[in-house]
């Protein structure tokens, strides 16, 4: 499961090139304004979705209940921390290509600090020193230098995306404790750690999810290009201008201009 | 949307709802009574025992007498319903504020059951003085990140009323406008209602 460098770059241009063609071709209003104008492929992301939670809910879900049962929850936290200290380390690479250079000395101190006296990340030290997640990936880099966020994508088992996003999809998967094993049925076994371990975490706010939300799809798609928007202006995203109410059905089965 | 964030993102979406102004008797600063406010929800939380173990009916009533009444349903509705609120009836538009209502109440002590232990830290407020609509930000700390709670709020009389909440870069209001024009499209306006009160039925019997 070791895939170089190469093969991520390689993987990540496959992806620009096939996607940026369709979808911003598509999409000539990267504002993120009423989520049909950038849903033009919601017949598909749809159909995905349901696979998704299908899997989640026969296969996905009842594991993550039970870990939430049976691990302590100092277990827990301390896996939580390992994987944010290997996000950490992305966010700063991330935070110095979008020329922030005081939360990339952060990030970098957050790793180093809870590398070293927090054990390999099992502790997370650093925000007892005050020092706080910045959690930066490439999407939000790309957003930085200037690039629409592109069609919404759910892609099976990863989730929700966008045409910029997905190209950072590689490389933010790869930062992660599974690069320092060589052996693949551990480097499997890590990768299922934190998909479970992140399910766990996600229970009760799944569950709340399910009584608010009347389109689940809808609701998620929405509260996703919102939260990345969010993210690509660090909390501070201008508003947009009142959106009119999202033309009616019709319009989204309507061929992509 | 780093979905690790989605179970605070819920906590504090409804958390800012609840906080919505209580002591409107003087023209408190919209961000102290902000402040004010979620401290005093927290505080209760923190204090109500039965509230911790998860008592969801318990919160809804407190929700509902001591918070709801300040919250500015009305604009959240006809925000949430968009350009279809005018064309739709009196009646319509009060039962859809009150289906609107009874599920953002849920949704707020449905967060709220979960929390434990946090405070809630103002951030500097941007905007001139005079200024009929606000803008305030807020951070809840305490287990995990922070996490970013803003409130969008208007001057009603003497008192400020909220009309918004954003959590972790999410406007709720903005975020049901397009489930409701979908639902709206596809059904009409009473599709809409039916649905709401459909969602409303049948959260209050789920099983935990």
């Amino acid at each position: 499961m070791k895939t170089s460098l190469l093969t991520r770059c390689l993987l990540a241009l496959l992806i620009m090139s096939s996607l940026v063609v369709g979808g911003c071709a598509t999409v000539k209003d990267a504002r993120g304004g009423p989520g049909q104008r950038l849903d033009p492929w919601e017949n598909w992301n749809r159909k995905v979705f349901s696979f998704n939670e299908n899997l989640d809910q026969y296969a996905l879900k009842p594991v993550a209940t039970v870990y939430a049962k049976v691990v302590p929850q100092f277990v827990r936290r301390s896996v939580d921390n390992v994987f944010a200290n290997a996000a950490d380390a992305w966010s700063a690479v991330n935070n110095v290509l979008q020329g922030k250079w005081e939360p990339a000395f952060s990030d970098v101190v957050r790793f180093t600090t809870n590398s070293v006296i927090g054990i390999g990340g099992v502790l997370d030290v650093a925000s007892e020193f005050g020092l706080e997640h910045h959690f930066e990936d490439f999407g939000q880099t790309l957003g930085r230098w200037g690039f629409g966020p592109g069609a919404y994508i759910v892609w099976p088992l990863i989730g929700p995306s966008t045409v910029r996003d997905s190209i950072g999809i590689p490389f933010d998967r790869a930062a992660s404790p599974a690069l320092l094993i060589n052996n693949g049925a551990a480097q499997y076994a890590i990768v299922g750690l934190q998909i479970v371990n992140t399910r766990a975490n996600l229970l009760g706010a799944s569950r709340l999810l399910d009584d608010i939300a009347l389109d689940k799809y809808t609701f998620l798609r929405d509260a996703y290009l919102q939260r990345r928007r969010s993210l690509v202006f660090d909390g501070d995203a201008p508003d947009l201008p009142d959106a009119p109410a999202a033309p009616l059905p019709a319009a989204s089965s309507a061929p992509p201009k | 949307m780093s979905l690790e964030r989605l179970n605070t993102w819920l906590l504090a979406a409804t958390l800012g709802l609840g906080t919505a102004v209580a002591h409107a008797q003087a023209t408190q600063a919209p961000d102290a009574l902000i402040k004010a406010v979620s401290t005093d929800v927290l505080d209760a939380v923190r204090a109500d025992k039965s509230i911790k173990q998860g008592d969801v009916q318990k919160v809804v009533a407190l929700v509902d007498a001591k918070v709801m009444p300040h919250v500015d349903f009305q604009r959240m509705t006809s925000s949430a319903v968009g350009r279809y609120w005018r064309q739709a009836t009196p009646e319509q538009q009060k039962k859809l504020q009150d289906e609107f209502k009874i599920l953002l109440v849920r949704t707020y002590s449905g967060a709220l059951a979960q929390v434990q232990d946090q405070t809630v830290e103002l951030k500097p407020m941007r905007g001139t003085p005079g200024d009929k609509e606000v803008v305030v930000k807020t951070e809840i700390r305490g287990r995990g990140d922070p996490v970013q709670l803003d409130y969008r709020l208007e001057q009603v009389g003497s008192g400020w009323k909220i009309y918004d909440v954003n959590v972790l870069g999410v406007w709720l209001v903005e975020n049901y406008r397009n489930s409701f024009s979908q639902e709206i499209g596809a059904n009409g306006i009473d599709g809409l209602i039916g649905k709401l009160a459909e969602r409303n039925a049948k959260a209050g019997s789920t099983p935990r």
